[in-house]
């Protein structure tokens, strides 16, 4: 059985998923039948399939939480907000206890107990239903019900031969599974002067005996599925024509073995359909994936593999063709071979678009998670909040997916703590009750963009400067635009929260959330208006595999500085330089005075051409929000570059985000601007907020 | 012993599927594409077709769609090689009289063993 298990648990957690997002569009005294049903199946097939794998425990669980359900969907019992709170908490508690079935996890006996406790409070809530308590057993019982046999009723449509299938071989091949009796029906056998040799006149009516998989019957099926009439039903252990007496694998079942026939109808016209809603059903699946801890697998549409695989193919070839031009080369065949060597490079740029494309996933694997999270919360705070979603399907890098969710969980935290006020406060304001949370996803250039916007109280950038001077971060002469106000709650230890609450203020501060996406190459912009709301983008790159860079050279050395952090390149005029006592050189660019950093100093590089600032180029680059030109001796061209990670291979260096190998061999350093900006040792943000002044 | 024509316009393919089927016995004819295969087919009978799919001149599907319509192939076996596990191509083989698939990447134990049953 224990092979089984895996798809079980898969199932099972798709099955959470179906309740959870039912359970939350289900309105209190509303029955909406669909609804419920799809609730409903979901605790069906849980329960039916953790009785048969042997975890009764989960079985007795699902059982009163089936129970519960049934009765809803039939409107005996009213769909109360307590049933649904209790419900959803139940939905968590079996999530527990099947990862902990799974073997990942600890399970906490008593939230178990307590739960169930609540359940049946519930239940028993209704005067005149019976005490589930003695049903529960009725679950494990579902452990019985295993299927010892299949009746397959199987009829070639006439022209099955003439694909060159030939039924005996099916029948061979069947009776290599297991113990078979074969009946044949030949009466549609036609008299002998309507007899075509050509066409498949019989049909069969199998008994297949033994442990025999549905997928094994199926896949023989596999070529002719569409070229005959078949039909396939398990037979159970307490089926009519096997109740032999002294038949070993004969159970006494209850009535939960009818359901599990019920559910195993004959497939031959419903195939199609349950393979479609299995497509369908792949995003759920893949979200499932995402409530498990980060792993080294990766689940991938197979088209994507298939499109890999035939790229390799063609890759194949252009190389055969190549190398058999190079054996017996002459000056004549030039074209050709640059022909070959054109079409190489296309498919090694193919190639590794492809191969990226196989580390993508959509960013719903994250997103997934909040519409529970805002529910939750909202109830908690007493506040009524709508969450609007978009671009779930975005495709983002799968470490992004993993390194994303807690930092988005705190902003939407913060929007919803924060943020949206109080309804009467809303009320109050002229603006509608129920506030807006909006998520959206998009693709922006060479970067993803994740929004978090809400229509709440907006950043009060008075109190955040108050504070900022309290906690000394900054000076009360110290003038600064809103946007650089803003700015400030990115600094560690700041929080404007008046009370520290269970939601938000839990010693997570932005400044986290800022190093957490500056870790994936990204930036973190906010936007407010104080009243109307605030939005705060988050700026991730592509792939974290391969970056855009500029390749620069400063004396002998070569570096790349990311395109994306790249506003513009210039030369510098003399007039436009100013010297700022104690803290280096500025040049203005348009209104604002920026830092310069010699890259040379930083990394202490001889025979540097640009002794002289006119003599070398200033790449005025941006990150954290902040700007500085670097001098550099060369701009020598843009490419992509494959990041190689120096932590892994060496050890980490300020300043440097990794490394890459260049066409020539070489290695070049990749710079990490906002390391070399605090390798600068002149706190630039302050800098740049006295300049600007 | 059968004679097996195997079709693809990949060499190390071919190699690895004209390895396997003589090494258990059978006579194996080389093709790299559906218009070579179809020559060799209409000069000379063989049992049993394995081909790929995405081919230079003639697809696997056209081809299929022509070896079906000659008379002395209308009950042989013809196979596809296919990495394209998705239901419309395997549709489309069928549609154009294939007898099965085979999914690659598959290994030459699989490979045999699926050749046996359809010779039977």
């Amino acid at each position: 059985m224990s092979q089984f298990h895996q798809v079980f648990f898969e199932e099972s957690f798709e099955g959470l998923e179906v309740m959870e997002s039912g359970l939350l569009n289900m309105d209190p005294g509303e029955v909406d039948a669909e609804q419920i049903n799809a609730i409903f199946r979901a605790a069906h097939s849980i329960k039916g399939g953790s009785g048969t794998f042997g975890f009764s425990d989960i079985a007795a669980f699902t059982h009163i939480m089936e129970t519960l359900l049934d009765e809803m969907r039939d409107g005996r019992r009213l769909v109360t907000d307590r049933a649904l709170e209790v419900l959803l908490r139940s939905v968590d508690v079996l999530r527990e206890m099947l990862t902990a079935a799974s073997g990942k996890g600890d399970l906490d006996e008593e939230s178990v107990k307590a739960q169930m406790q609540e359940l049946e409070a519930v239940l028993n809530d209704h005067v005149g239903e019976p005490a589930s308590g003695s049903d529960i057993d009725a679950g494990s019982n579902a452990t019985l019900h295993e299927v010892i046999g299949w009746h397959l009723v199987f009829r070639p449509l006439p022209r099955m031969m003439q694909t060159g299938n030939d039924p005996l071989r099916i029948l061979r091949e069947l009776a290599s599974l297991g113990d078979m009796e074969v009946e044949c029906d030949v009466s549609l056998l036609p008299g002998f002067a309507q007899f075509d040799p050509e066409e498949c006149y019989l049909s069969w009516n199998i008994h297949l005996n033994g442990g025999v998989d549905r997928v094994q019957i199926d896949e023989v099926f596999d070529w002719v599925e569409d070229d005959c009439d078949l039909a396939v039903m398990p037979l159970h252990a307490d089926a009519p024509e096997l109740s032999e007496a002294d038949n070993p694998t004969k159970k006494i079942i209850g009535d939960s073995a009818l359901n599990v026939t019920e559910a195993e109808e004959p497939y031959g016209p419903d195939r199609r359909k349950s393979g479609d809603r299995r497509k369908g059903d792949r995003r759920v699946e893949q979200r499932r994936a995402s409530a498990a801890p980060p792993s080294n697998s990766i689940r991938v549409d197979i088209t994507k593999i298939d499109t890999l695989i035939n790229m390799v193919g063609e890759l194949v070839i252009t190389q055969s063709m190549l190398s058999m031009l190079g054996e017996n080369f002459h000056i004549g065949q030039v074209d050709r071979l640059q022909e070959g060597l054109a079409q190489l490079e296309r498919h090694t740029r193919e190639m590794q678009e492809s191969v990226m494309q196989i580390r993508m996933l959509p960013i719903s694997f994250t997103f997934s998670r909040f519409p529970r999270l805002v529910h939750d919360l909202s109830t908690q705070l007493g506040k009524k909040i709508e969450l609007r979603m978009s671009g779930e399907n975005t495709e983002v890098d799968k470490t992004v997916i993993e390194k994303i969710g807690d930092p988005l969980v705190h902003l939407v935290r913060n929007s919803l703590d924060h943020g949206i006020e109080m309804p009467d406060q809303r009320i109050a304001a002229g603006k509608p009750e129920t506030g807006v949370v909006e998520l959206n996803a998009f693709h922006n250039g060479g970067s993803i963009v994740i929004e978090i916007r809400d229509d709440g109280r907006g950043l009060d950038a008075d109190r955040i400067r108050r504070k900022a001077i309290e906690k000394g971060l900054i000076e009360e002469s110290d003038k600064m635009s809103d946007q650089q106000i803003y700015e400030l709650i990115f600094q560690a230890g700041f929080s404007t929260a008046d009370k520290v609450n269970d939601v938000s203020g839990r010693g997570v501060g932005m400044d986290v959330v800022r190093r957490n996406i500056n870790e994936l190459g990204g930036n973190i912009e906010i936007e407010s208006e104080l009243g109307r709301g605030s939005a705060i983008i988050i700026r991730l790159p592509l792939t974290l595999a391969i970056l855009d860079g500029q390749i620069i050279s400063v004396g002998d050395e070569i570096y790349i500085v990311p395109l994306i952090s790249i506003i513009e390149s210039l030369q510098v005029h003399p007039d436009s330089i100013n010297l700022v006592a104690g803290r280096g050189e500025a040049f203005k660019l348009r209104d604002e005075y920026l830092p310069i950093v010699r890259l040379h100093e930083v990394f202490g590089i001889e025979g540097y051409r640009a002794q002289d600032l006119k003599d070398g180029l200033l790449v005025v680059v941006e990150g954290d929000g902040r700007r500085c030109g670097i001098l550099v001796d060369d701009l020598i061209g843009q490419q992509q570059v494959v990041i190689k990670s120096l932590e892994a291979n060496y050890g980490r260096v300020e300043g440097v985000s990794g490394a890459t190998i260049l066409g020539d061999g070489s290695v070049a350093l990749i710079l990490d601007i906002p390391g070399i900006m605090r390798l600068t040792n002149q706190s630039p943000e302050l800098q740049l907020v006295k300049r600007t002044a | 012993m059968a004679s097996i024509l195997a079709v693809d316009d990949s060499a190390s393919m071919r190699q690895m599927v004209a390895f396997t089927l003589k090494g258990a016995g059978h006579q194996v004819i080389e093709a790299s594409d559906g218009v070579e295969a179809l020559q060799y087919a209409k000069k000379q009978g063989v049992n049993l077709v394995i081909t790929d799919v995405n081919m230079p001149k003639m697809d696997g599907i056209s081809l299929i769609r022509e070896l079906r319509s000659l008379p002395s192939y209308r009950f042989t076996p013809l196979l596809m090689l296919t990495t394209e596990s998705s239901p419309e191509k395997k549709q489309q083989g069928k549609a154009a009289g294939a007898t099965g698939w085979i999914v690659k990447p598959f290994n030459p134990e699989q490979l045999l063993s699926t050749i046996n049953k359809v010779l039977g």
